[in-house]
């Protein structure tokens, strides 16, 4: 599947777009099909969305899963700092970034 | 240390209220992401994998205590609590909120720091000796003409859009402790048979993507011209650098493209005409700068002796210790390499341990070294005791300066937008494979830089044992090379062979120590051994 | 082409700047452009009778315009020197540094933001081509 990633302008947060707007949250990511390129455009446009490029992922029954490691780390966080990642202590999340 | 004059805070201040302006015309969309990204960047701000990083100054690596509580309030309350500091004597912050910077930048305005040319293609913050005035071994002390070429190179109008960036060190000495060889000018203060002081000057060093050690433009360049002929240097740079490849965009592909003696032509050419135009301050104005940079007040006549009767501080005085040119001091160095941890990583709370220490016994002084590693550069050698204690509690002590444990390391791929691998993970793994202070010394001198892409943030060429992270078919793999040098002795690694996954490449170096030390002559270390027997040896070691 | 910004007290030149090529086959010409990759010192003997320069800026990276508005002015050039092209608000303070004296946008500018950026930064380091004395000679008194 073909989903949607950038940063959040003011904050620089990472962003995946949901259907509707942009979540933090890479589980509600939502298949953005043939219509990507322009939908990047247009959020970038309108500045919902800094920085957006359009990734593979595969689906799994946690959610969307992007196919490279870069943005496997940029949906939880350093993996070298588990403290800090997005989803707080998960014993899975090695796995599921590497 | 240098001291901001009214001119000085006022120039620091309104670029304050430049990048207000600028993020606030980002915000309301006035400006285009194309557009802003070069001036965020030259205000040390990049878009990074999680967040936005800033990347703050440290002028040739010098801070005192007030500025890092500074960078420590900073991590408090703009970051997530720390902060890393950088093989360019930097400290990067890595959650940074774009609406924040603008604050960010008028807080450290009021401790004399910034983000000017942190990053963009223009003159960078000039690196230097991390024992600048301390040191034995140098002829004066380089910070003064540092702080020189720091006004000079500050929003110079000629050269804020030059084909690519541009990184200048200065050293005093003949042992070069800041790569001095491996950037796109680097000088070195001489002296001349008639005890003139003046300066060597290299240029087109660099890693990156094609490595190279600068060559010798400038056999002696008398003091008083230093920025006039550097204006000529870049000038011809800026003309005529290429800007058709950002990969070939760097001076040493012009340098080598024709050749060092037609780029010390054309400078030499260039620099006829420039040192004309009165470009060049007067030495009153290095005299006040110099200033600055006067010796701290020494106590005369201390003791030399130190009381290493406890064996744990005496590994940390073998090791983290060299000489100061004032008897009864020492230059200390704080490890920020605990095994395991991130190498150049330092919490809020380590950095006000840090600054007390120097408050109280260093005056005032604190050093970032490009070894990602923080000095304190004068301290009493009576007063050692108390500092590592302190330095203990504060998990600062670590005794591996200079070991394999004392890893150089970028970011990498948990951080960097750039990398193709992670470079910490692999660090960790190294240090611990090689944990036992016993181990490591037996190892001796063994310098181990890691970067996890071709962009060598870690300097991979210039390790003894050089690791460079690249991406196979989406998994992250490891290329070693041996034999590089970013000392005086400056040699570029070669690569072994084939890569590794991550267990692969800390097995690969265990098979290349094991070579070393069955093969190494008494007081050889690594690199000596390697330099002697050659490649092959290690090359069969490692691939068998 | 939007008009152009002008910061001299003289009128405006009227005859339509001429490529280098052009230039150097029929030197009566009295206005001339400058392209990025090309070399300013090839007009240095031809600066008394010329009234415009006219240096493009493809892009705003591409930085050599400013060497080159600085080699003319430091060769006694005193005419109109005008960046055409790429130019925007955050480079305009630097190219007056340089010596540009004049501004060609591909997208206008606002003068009150143009004034505005020239006054941003009250003090500089470095001697250049705008007259302004450096922070080291300030400090001198």
């Amino acid at each position: 599947m073909k989903i949607a990633t950038g940063n959040d302008l003011p904050t620089g947060d990472v962003v995946w777009w949901d259907g509707e707007g942009w979540t933090r949250h890479v589980e509600d990511a939502a298949e953005v099909g043939e219509n990507g390129a322009a939908l990047i455009a247009r959020e970038e446009a309108s500045r919902r969305v800094n920085a957006p490029y359009i990734i593979d992922a595969e689906m799994t029954e946690r959610g969307p899963r992007p196919a490279h490691i870069k943005d496997r780390i940029r949906a939880r966080g350093p993996t070298v700092r588990l403290d800090l990642n997005r989803v707080p202590i998960d014993p899975a999340t090695g796995s599921w970034v590497i | 240390m240098y001291r901001y004059d009214q001119f000085d805070q006022s120039i620091v201040d309104a670029r304050v209220e430049d990048f207000r302006d600028q993020v606030a015309r980002r915000l309301s969309g006035a400006m285009s992401e194309d557009q802003f990204k070069p001036l965020r960047l030259m205000n040390g701000l990049y878009l990074q994998l999680h967040a936005y990083m800033l990347r703050i100054a440290v002028p040739y690596g010098t801070l005192n205590s007030r500025q890092v509580r500074m960078l420590a309030h900073i991590a408090r309350k703009y970051d997530r609590g720390y902060g890393h500091f950088t093989t360019r004597q930097n400290l990067q912050f890595n959650w940074i909120e774009l609406k924040d910077a603008p604050d960010i930048l008028a807080e450290l305005a009021t401790v004399e720091m910034h983000t000017i040319q942190t990053s963009g293609n223009c003159i960078r913050n000039t690196t230097s000796d991390q024992y600048a005035g301390a040191a034995a071994d140098e002829i004066t002390d380089p910070r003064p003409w540092a702080e020189l070429l720091r006004q000079w190179s500050s929003f110079h109008p000629e050269f804020t859009y030059l084909p690519r960036k541009f990184k200048v060190a200065i050293i005093a000495s003949d042992e070069d402790r800041a790569a001095m060889r491996l950037h796109d000018i680097g000088v070195q203060i001489v002296r001349n048979e008639a005890g003139a002081l003046g300066f060597k000057v290299f240029v087109g060093g660099g890693i990156g993507r094609t490595p190279m050690i600068a060559p010798l433009i400038r056999e002696f360049l008398p003091a008083e011209h230093f920025l006039s002929y550097l204006e000529a240097c870049l000038r011809v740079y800026n003309r005529y650098g290429r800007r058709d490849n950002i990969y070939k965009a760097r001076i040493k592909i012009l340098v080598h493209e024709i050749g060092a003696e037609e780029y010390a032509r054309q400078v030499e050419e260039e620099w006829a005409h420039v040192k004309t135009l009165g470009l060049d301050p007067p030495m009153s104005e290095f005299d006040r700068i110099a200033a600055y940079f006067t010796p701290p007040a020494w106590e005369e006549g201390l003791s030399d002796d130190i009381d290493l009767s406890d064996p744990e501080f005496k590994a940390w005085v073998d090791q983290n210790i060299v000489a100061h040119k004032q008897p009864g001091y020492a230059i200390a160095t704080i490890s920020l390499k605990p095994v395991g941890g991130i190498p150049g990583d330092a919490s809020a709370e380590q950095m006000e341990v840090m600054a007390s220490l120097a408050e109280r016994y260093s005056f005032d002084e604190l050093r970032v070294t490009h070894a990602q590693n923080i000095t304190l550069p004068h301290v009493k050698k009576a007063d050692l005791y108390a500092v590592w204690q302190a330095l203990k509690e504060a998990g600062l002590a670590t005794a591996n300066l200079d070991l394999i444990s004392d890893i150089i390391a970028c970011p990498g791929l948990d951080y960097c937008s750039l990398a193709n691998a992670r470079s910490i993970p692999l660090a960790q793994k190294i240090a611990e494979r090689f944990a036992p202070l016993d181990r490591q010394r037996d190892l001796g001198e063994l310098k181990l830089k890691i970067s996890g892409c071709i962009n060598a943030c870690g300097h991979h060429h210039a390790g003894h044992i050089g690791i460079l992270g690249v991406d196979r078919k989406g998994t992250e793999n490891y290329q070693l090379l041996l034999g590089g040098s970013g000392a005086e002795d400056a040699s570029l690694g070669r690569i072994t062979g084939p890569g590794f996954d991550e267990d692969g490449v800390v097995d690969a170096i265990e098979r290349t120590l094991d070579k070393y030390r069955a093969v190494r002559e008494p007081g050889e270390r690594f690199l000596d051994t390697y330099r002697r027997v050659g490649f092959e040896p290690f090359k069969e070691a490692i691939y068998g | 082409m939007v008009e152009a910004l002008r910061y001299r007290d003289d009128s405006e030149h009227e005859e339509p700047a001429v490529t280098l090529d052009a230039f150097l086959d029929q030197t009566n010409a009295t206005a001339v452009r400058l392209e990025s990759d090309e070399d300013a010192r090839a007009l240095i003997p031809y600066l008394d009778r010329l009234a415009l320069i006219e240096i493009a800026f493809p892009t705003f990276r591409d930085g050599r315009g400013y060497s080159a508005a600085s080699i003319l002015r430091e060769a006694g050039y005193r005419g109109e020197l005008r960046a055409a092209g790429d130019v925007l608000i955050d480079q305009v303070a630097h190219m007056r540094r340089c010596g540009f004296d004049a501004f060609a946008p591909d997208k206008p500018l606002d003068p009150a933001a143009v004034e505005r950026a020239f006054r941003r930064y009250p003090f500089s380091y470095q001697k250049a081509e705008d007259g302004r004395a450096p922070v080291w000679a300030l400090r001198r008194g």
